[in-house]
């Protein structure tokens, strides 16, 4: 169980570091790999519970299977924005992109 | 013995982590994500769930960080230096992200787990595969299947987004 509980702190603080990048961050692409690191503790954490506590079920593994594929569309999605922005605004910062503000 | 390779891995997975949302040259946090990922692949190795690290490595790997530094080579010049961010906002995100941090470790460790009696089956790729495709009780044929439309909608609206527009 303590090494339970220290994979989850340590998936914890990837997930934090993701957020802390996600938030000081102002270029696009690195915000979108701050939520790719937020992802993959996501991730983490459902194998651990997988493994430590249902271990005779497959829950977990298939759910993190499954966020791993949702994490490809999404970055596909995400890079076709920001190339598209990128041809119209010349440049990916956020603060750059500014049609919509009032 | 194992435990000096979790505590290896656990640090480098939080030092490549650090580095890629702190690094000020854009390229080299893109290759500090790829040394994370393999780190968290690596501890799916360490926790004797093969077919997932496999998949880590070759989606994430092979997949998202490749396509990430594609996009990069498309929309910078190489020697780009990100610019810094304000350091009260740094002061005070950093605040509130240990404070979150804390407070969900503090959740972890005084919850006690209780661990279901069952004997642990294993993880092979032929039980995967047949739970995946299984429409009975324990299958995962639905989530598969809404998954596939998701990916086949996904790159549909990726190469229409993308695509160029003669005059806008």
């Amino acid at each position: 169980m303590t090494e339970m509980k220290f994979i989850l702190s340590i998936s914890f603080a990837l997930f934090f570091i993701g957020a802390y990048g996600f938030l000081t961050r102002r270029n696009m692409i690195t915000m979108l790999m701050a939520v790719e690191l937020m992802l993959n503790a996501v991730n983490i954490n459902f194998v651990v519970f997988n493994k430590y506590l249902f271990a005779d079920k497959m829950d977990g593994l298939f759910f993190s299977i499954f966020i791993t594929t949702i994490a490809a569309a999404e970055a596909a999605v995400a890079i076709a924005i920001i190339i598209n922005l990128y041809r119209k605004f010349k440049s990916i910062d956020e603060d750059d992109i500014d049609t919509l503000r009032w | 013995m194992s435990n000096f390779f979790l505590y290896l891995i656990s640090i480098m997975i939080l030092v490549f982590g650090a580095l890629t949302v702190t690094s000020h040259k854009i390229f080299r946090a893109a290759i500090y994500l790829l040394f994370t990922l393999i780190n968290v692949a690596a501890l799916y190795f360490y926790l004797q769930y093969e077919f997932i690290a496999a998949v880590q490595i070759v989606v994430y790997v092979g997949g998202i960080v490749v396509l990430i530094i594609f996009s990069l080579f498309l929309t910078h010049r190489v020697g780009f230096d990100l610019p810094e961010p304000s350091k009260l906002k740094m002061f005070f995100t950093f605040l509130s992200v240990l404070f979150a941090f804390m407070f969900c470790y503090s959740l972890v460790l005084g919850n006690e787990f209780e661990q279901s009696s069952s004997v642990a089956s294993s993880v092979s790729i032929n039980s995967i595969g047949r739970a995946m495709l299984n429409y009975g009780q324990g299958g995962f044929v639905l989530p598969f299947e809404v998954v596939s439309i998701l990916l086949l909608a996904a790159l549909v609206g990726s190469i229409a987004i993308a695509f160029k527009t003669k005059k806008t």
